[in-house]
This record gives C-alpha cells, structure tokens and sequence, in this order.
C-alpha cells in the first residue's frame, strides 16, 4: 500500500484542515450507519456505507438515499429575476415552466464553463442549485453579472439541508411519507415528507427516476430515518460518481473547467445562443478540435481521470472520469478526444493506464440503459 | 468483510504489507488495515513468475472503484507463484487477506531484511499511532 489513492473525492477536496471541515446535519447518521468519510469540498462526507457496488446496485434495481447537502443553493427574486437569469446562464430560461427545472451552465465570457446547475422556477423566486466546490465562484459570478439588473440575489447555501431518493422504487417509497402528489419529473412541488416542509424536486442526477427534498437542516435526520427504516439503502458519494458516470452525466472539475467550454463538453443542447447569454458570443465562433465522449474498456482493467487516449492513426486524448461500472462489469468512462473520433462510435482507442495499454472503443451515450440490465 | 486481526506468525512492513516466511521462501500480502482502507477490490492485475522483487518496490496495483495503491515488497527475491484465482476474485484481498488472498511466493534472496521489519505487536502499535 502507499501513494495518494487516486480517489477523486479526496484529491477534488480542498486543502482544509480536517477540524474545519463543514459537516451535514446528517453527519451523526452517517458516522453511527459506519460511512467512510472523506474530506470533499470542505465538506466531511460519505463516500460509502457497505461498499460503492452493493450501493450502486441498490440505487439500480430499488431505492436509495444521498446526503448531497454539501451542494449550494442561490436564490434569484425581484422584477428582472428572469431577464437576469437568461443573461447568466445558458439555457432559455423562459422556457421553464411555473414549477419546471432546467438544467444550464454558467459560462465566462470566453465561453469556459464556471459551473453546470440546476434552476428550480418557484412561485416567488428562481432557486438554482450549485456544486460545492463551485459554490464561492458562482456567487460570485452571478453579483458581478447581476450589476444593472434590479434582483435580489440570496446566497442560501447555509439554510437548506438536500437529499436524493433515486431508484425504480423511489417514488413508491416516498408516496409511504409524503402528504399530497410526488411532482413529476422536472418538476418541483412544496410538501411534506415524514411531516417535514420540503420542496419536492423530480430531478436527480443517477440516471434512475427519483426525486431531490430540500428542508431545513433540523428536519433532514427525520426524513433520513423515515427513508431508512424501510428499504432504502443509504448511498455515498462514491457510487453517485459510478452511478451518473454510467449515464454519462458530466462532472464539474473532472469533465468540465473554465478551460473547457459547453460545445467540446457536449453540452450544447443547454446553451440557447439565441437567448444571448454571456458567453454566447464566443460559442458561436468556436468549433473545438475535442469532444467529450463516451468510452468502455475491452480488456480488463480500469480507467483513471488523466490516463492518455491514443487513437489508431495516432491522435491523442484525455480521461477525465474513469472507473469500474458496477452495472457493465468493465472499465468505463468519458474522455476529450478529436471530434471525428467522438463522432465514431465503435471506434477502438487504447488508454495509458500507468504504463499498461488498455483497449477500449467508444461508445454511445449513455453507456449504460435500463434495458443493459 | 474479514474481521480485523493481525497475525502472529507473520513480519508486517510499514506499508501496509506482510510476509509469512516458510523456509526459504516468503508469502506477500496486503494487510486487513490496507484493505479496509481501500474498500472492496475491484481488480488485481498479478505479476509474471519471475520477476524480480526489491524490498520497499511497488510490485503491483489493487484497485477499489475509486482508488488505486500501490503494493510493496516487503522483502527481496524472485516470484516463483502468483495467486491466479484474484483475477476472477480480487475481493478475496477484503474477504481472507491472509490466507486465501495472498498475492505472490517469493525466493527469498536476503533472509536477513526481516530484521527491518515489524512484528504483529509492533505494527498494531504503528496503527494507533498513524
């Protein structure tokens, strides 16, 4: 044993010394249910309970429950709330309708990518949901580009505990403790779950239906041991990076950076240039050489972020999510590599595995389908 | 999941590896603080019968999901075994790491590098320290 493990979930977190990291209202749980956990963006999470395949595999054939309130939380109100919106972020914010989510990025003016997010519409505000590690950044952002606009931007990070039901058995689970309707997907209602006030959302980022609850930190350990008293399994950190990596979900600072744009990450299907957000100038004028795309192994062994990809007539890439998919059994992951080669599912491409050379091909996404089961 | 214990009859490295010495020849593995530390393994790739081992050098890679580590010789020589059957089973590592899920035989070259090595006591003393 030695040498830094490779976690990304360790080597992601910020350098801050262990007695300030920021700890969930959920934390006792995680410590009396026997979590590891690890220091993430300032935060002490869990990265696994059981194990990160016994917990994959609950959250793809059942139900599970993730602490995710680590993430951030900014809400947008006052009379130019939407007009500022659509100036910040990439999608069509009109589009969203009364109670709709939309996912989007928030991009520099180079068109290099700050943050990917989530936009909740609610009656009286836009509620957008940011990565932790990119919280302090977007904020940030978002003051500088509000000047002009007349909105109230309200930094509620700290007021919001968050926690993901994801699996085919998720909603069943919840209809137990919810009073009311469950939303549909992409959509978000106010109700209350285990008799707590929460904003129901109908999102998630596993690739399995499910919702998301926001609460108040005090009610998060009811909702957790309602949830958990039946059969949901709690989930970590670990097996959300397995389970979005397998449907191809990107991952802020992995597989996107303010060094990449939307348009390599392939993620312009969220970026309405016509809606004239900043950033979009640029896009319009960029045709990257690279793409992100999808990869699986063909021999065995497993993927790594910076592993190079060479191609066969010789072109180089780069790994920037890789691991064992616990639903495919072989090595997976996603990587920048020529456009023409993104563009070529089947094509075979080796990774450079610390010195050992893996086959892989690329493949379409999302690399891993219901029916794959 | 084994439960934790560190053995007797064995020698323990600081990395987290041990040896049981049988004659001229030694059996290497991976600690149960190192694989629990590591969570379930997910993939082993053995090395080649042959190779020569330097006390201290990497010899091979265990793998979780998320992490990958290193594992040190604790002593010197030339495999003569590998345990093929990690390839199909690597979380044996988690489940026996000091029985079935040892990883290589090895023909001791300098029988004398145990004198830098620790005993069962000695490293479960290192453990509370770490």
């Amino acid at each position: 044993m030695g040498r830094a493990p490779l976690d990304k979930l360790d080597s992601r977190a910020l350098p801050t010394p262990v007695d300030t990291l920021r700890r969930t209202a959920l934390y006792e749980r995680h410590r009396a249910t026997g979590a590891r956990l690890v220091p993430f963006a300032g935060w002490e999470m869990p990265v696994e309970y059981e194990g990160i395949r016994v917990e994959h595999l609950a959250v793809r054939t059942g139900a599970g429950i993730f602490d995710v309130s680590h993430m951030g939380q900014v809400e947008t109100s006052g009379p130019d709330a939407e007009r500022f919106l659509q100036h910040a972020l990439s999608n069509d914010i009109a589009m969203i309708p009364p109670a709709g989510a939309q996912y989007s990025v928030l991009c520099r003016e180079d068109g290099g990518i700050v943050d990917d997010l989530f936009t909740y519409r609610l009656e009286d505000r836009f509620l957008t949901v940011t990565n932790a590690s990119r919280h302090e950044a977007d904020t940030a952002r978002l003051r500088e580009l509000a000047e002009g606009y007349d909105v109230t931007l309200h930094d509620a990070a700290g007021e919001y505990a968050m926690l993901a039901l994801q699996g085919p058995n998720a909603r069943t689970e919840l209809s137990r403790l919810i009073e009311g309707d469950a939303p549909s997907r992409m959509r978000v209602t106010l109700a209350e779950v285990a008799g707590a006030p929460c904003l129901v959302c109908g999102t998630g980022y596993t690739g399995e239906d499910g919702v998301e609850l926001l609460t108040r930190p005090e009610y998060a350990p009811r909702i957790w041991d309602a949830l958990t008293a039946e059969a949901v399994v709690p989930v970590g950190l670990g097996a959300r990076d397995t389970l979005r990596l397998e449907v191809c979900f990107h991952l802020y600072g992995n597989d996107m950076s303010e060094e990449r744009n939307p348009v390599e990450a392939g993620l312009g299907w969220a970026c309405k240039l016509e809606t004239g957000f900043v950033g979009s100038e640029a896009l319009r004028e960029v045709d990257p050489p690279e793409r992100l795309a999808a990869f699986a192994f063909t021999s065995p062994g497993i993927p790594r972020p910076g592993n190079a990809v060479r191609t066969e007539d010789g072109m180089t890439g780069v790994v920037t999510s890789g691991t064992l998919s616990p639903s495919l059994g072989t090595g997976i992951g996603l990587a920048y590599v020529p456009k023409e080669t993104a563009a070529a599912p089947g094509t075979r491409i080796e990774v450079d595995v610390r010195g050992k050379l893996r086959q892989a091909e690329i493949r379409e996404k999302p690399l891993y389908r219901r029916e794959n089961r | 999941m084994a439960d934790e214990s560190y053995p007797e009859d064995l020698k323990y490295h600081t990395e987290h590896d041990w040896v049981r010495i049988e004659g001229d020849e030694g059996i290497f593995g991976i600690t149960w603080y190192a694989q629990d530390t590591l969570g379930e393994v997910v993939f082993y790739d053995s090395p080649q019968v042959g190779t020569q081992l330097t006390k201290d050098q990497s010899y091979a890679e265990v793998e979780s999901v998320k992490a990958v580590s290193d594992v040190f010789a604790p002593m010197s020589g030339e495999i003569t075994a590998v345990n093929e059957a990690l390839s199909d089973a690597p979380d044996t590592i988690n489940s026996d790491p000091y029985g079935d899920g040892w990883m290589v035989k090895v023909r001791l070259s300098d029988p004398s590098e145990t004198e830098s090595l620790m005993d069962a006591a000695a490293y479960r003393e290192m453990l509370k320290n770490a």
